[in-house]
């Protein structure tokens, strides 16, 4: 999977609208390591390293770091149905963008402002929960949907009185998941909580075995559950609410990789975790590409990840064994 | 010599106002095998839970090898004592020798999965209850019996000198709930004190050799199987008359017979 995952990267580096060869991605690759002549021109070293590597990067990440947190919170949740968004994420981090786009319009705010407000919901989400004596990921789960439904109605309330010809659209193809626009800036402001979130879960990664036994069983192992379960919710959270902020929100990967990932190593989440890491970053950078490359211009994320996977999901299911219990 | 688990005064309550049990106190000690009876709702599952520390006492105080419950941590305990609930709801399908793994996780670092020697163990574990053909088996697609046999392994694993068992025979067939108990009695006999819950007064009689019952409201009854179990005490706690006769003339297997 590793392997693939290198060649697909290589082969996305030279597919899009600016056209290059193979051999020409190879030698601009290597001119940053070794003293090169320049046969090519400027214009397709930009491409390459200014848009076409953040671009795949960003694709990479997102979709390892979606994957990841998706699996480690359905681990958490003792459920197959819970996406990395569940805890409102995604819709809080909608309203921050729909908000700082309508008044703002500076895209490193309206980053900024959905990383933010992606946060503030899983805090809001968290207090919530706190209101019930006993910690209870159910409560946990319902808060969460509370929260998301807060923020999807004012996100609509946001769009409701957006200028239907400027801020409108804009925030409508934000809600739909791109990376058409991921600058190596960006980049470079997301890596670091991202790659310290999924180092954490993937160190914690067999613990999470325990925790999906249930509260009851994994404490009388000896684990501390209030303190992985909140490990484990602020690395997803720390990962997510980045992915969202350069990506906007896109669904599905997060809820479904886990589930490929079961069917091909089982549901052992000390293999589960790196599966759907390298799954969820080969998957979104496949899509990306499609979303590059399928019609002349660019189609959203979110309906590709979709229109892709559902059928395929639908397909495996009826195929293989599903990977978790019926009863 | 300390006692494994002593209990003293000990009281619960979830909401404060009505406790579930009120100034239990007992004691165990290697190789005691106690049976908890009592009618659903009179705070055995609560008591176990308790023990475990899964449940903080209300009033009262744990010591576990001496040493006040209060202060340890889960880790801790977990290492000492181990719990099987009543009722385990599996989600993942996870092998049968994953499951019994993740018993080791109390004597494992904080960041660290099972190795070489943790895996010995569970094996040797999955062995002593007699189970080594469903060890790559997932553990939901495998009888409730079987199952309970997997839990039984994964707390064997955890290598605890307590085990509480919460009506380990719950929703088993007659063979099955045979089985556990005569695994119950023979880890007995190896050294670890067992204390269960259960509705049939001839578990106790079968495998205890201390046996109590609680009733709502009322302080805990506890003592020999023999003096604590008798036509008496099972119309008072359950309200059905019952016959309490001897097996045969030789041993002291006792049953208990309903009436009507």
């Amino acid at each position: 999977m590793a392997v693939s995952l290198v060649v697909l990267f290589f082969i996305s580096l030279f597919l899009g609208r600016y056209p290059l060869s193979p051999n020409e991605v190879i030698k601009i690759l290597a001119s940053k390591f070794i003293p090169l002549q320049q046969p090519w021109d400027a214009t397709a070293e930009a491409v390459i390293w200014k848009v076409r590597v953040p671009r795949l990067t960003a694709a990479l990440l997102v979709g390892s770091g979606l994957s990841i947190s998706g699996a480690s919170f359905q681990g958490l949740f003792r459920n197959a149905l819970v996406s990395p968004h569940i805890l409102g994420v995604a819709a809080g981090a909608g309203f921050g963008a729909s908000v700082a786009i309508l008044l703002l319009e500076d895209p490193f705010l309206v980053q900024l402002a959905a990383f933010v407000f992606g946060l503030l919901a899983v805090v809001v989400t968290f207090y919530i929960s706190r209101v019930y004596k006993e910690s209870n990921t159910l409560v946990l789960v319902l808060s969460g949907i509370i929260v998301g439904a807060l923020f999807t109605a004012l996100i609509s309330l946001i769009k409701y009185v957006a200028d239907p010809f400027d801020t409108l659209p804009a925030i409508v193809f934000w809600l739909m998941g791109s990376l058409a626009s991921v600058s190596n800036k960006e980049l470079s402001v997301v890596i670091l909580p991202m790659s310290l979130g999924i180092i954490v879960l993937l160190l914690i990664r067999w613990k999470i075995n325990i925790l999906s036994m249930g509260e009851k069983e994994a404490k009388a192992m000896g684990v501390n559950t209030n303190r992985l379960m909140a490990v484990i919710i602020v690395c997803s959270t720390m990962i997510t609410a980045s992915a969202v902020c350069i990506s906007g929100i896109i669904g599905w990967v997060g809820l479904v990789i886990p589930h490929f990932s079961r069917m091909i190593v089982g549901p052992d989440h000390k293999a589960l975790l790196p599966a759907s890491l390298l799954l969820g970053a080969l998957y979104l950078l496949a899509i990306d590409d499609c979303a590059r490359m399928l019609i002349s211009t660019e189609i959203p994320l979110r309906i590709l990840t979709a229109i892709v996977g559902a059928p395929f999901f639908a397909f495996l299911l009826r195929k293989s064994k599903v990977g978790w219990s019926r009863s | 010599m300390v006692e494994k688990l002593k209990v003293k005064s000990a009281s619960f309550s979830y909401d404060g106002k009505i406790n579930i049990f009120e100034k239990v106190s007992f004691s165990i000690e290697s190789g005691d095998v106690l049976c908890i009876l009592g009618p659903n709702g009179a705070g055995k599952s609560t008591l176990i839970m308790c023990m475990g520390h899964i449940l903080n006492l209300t009033e009262g105080r744990v010591w576990l090898y001496g040493r006040d419950m209060a202060g340890l941590n889960h880790r801790q305990i977990a290492q000492k004592i181990g719990y099987i609930p009543q009722r385990h709801n599996p989600v993942f399908p996870y092998s049968v020798l994953d499951v019994v793994l993740m018993g080791r996780a109390a004597h494992l670092g904080r960041l660290s999965s099972p190795g070489r020697k943790d895996r010995d163990i569970a094996q040797k574990a999955i062995e002593r209850v007699g189970i080594p053909h469903l060890i790559k088996k997932p553990y939901t697609e495998i009888s409730g019996g079987e199952m309970q046999l997997v839990l039984i392994a994964m707390v064997l694993a955890q290598e605890p000198s307590i085990l509480l068992l919460d009506e380990p025979t719950s929703h088993l067939d007659f063979g099955n709930q045979v089985r556990i108990l005569n695994v119950i009695t023979g880890l007995a006999e190896e050294g670890l004190s067992i204390i269960m819950s259960s509705h049939f007064p001839d578990h106790a009689f079968v495998t205890a050799n201390k046996a109590a019952i609680m009733k709502q409201g009322e302080s805990m009854l506890m003592g020999e199987p023999d003096v604590v179990i008798t036509e008496e005490t099972m119309r008072t706690t359950y309200g059905v008359d019952v016959k309490i006769l001897s097996l045969d003339s030789d041993s002291h297997r006792k049953v208990c017979i309903p009436l009507h």
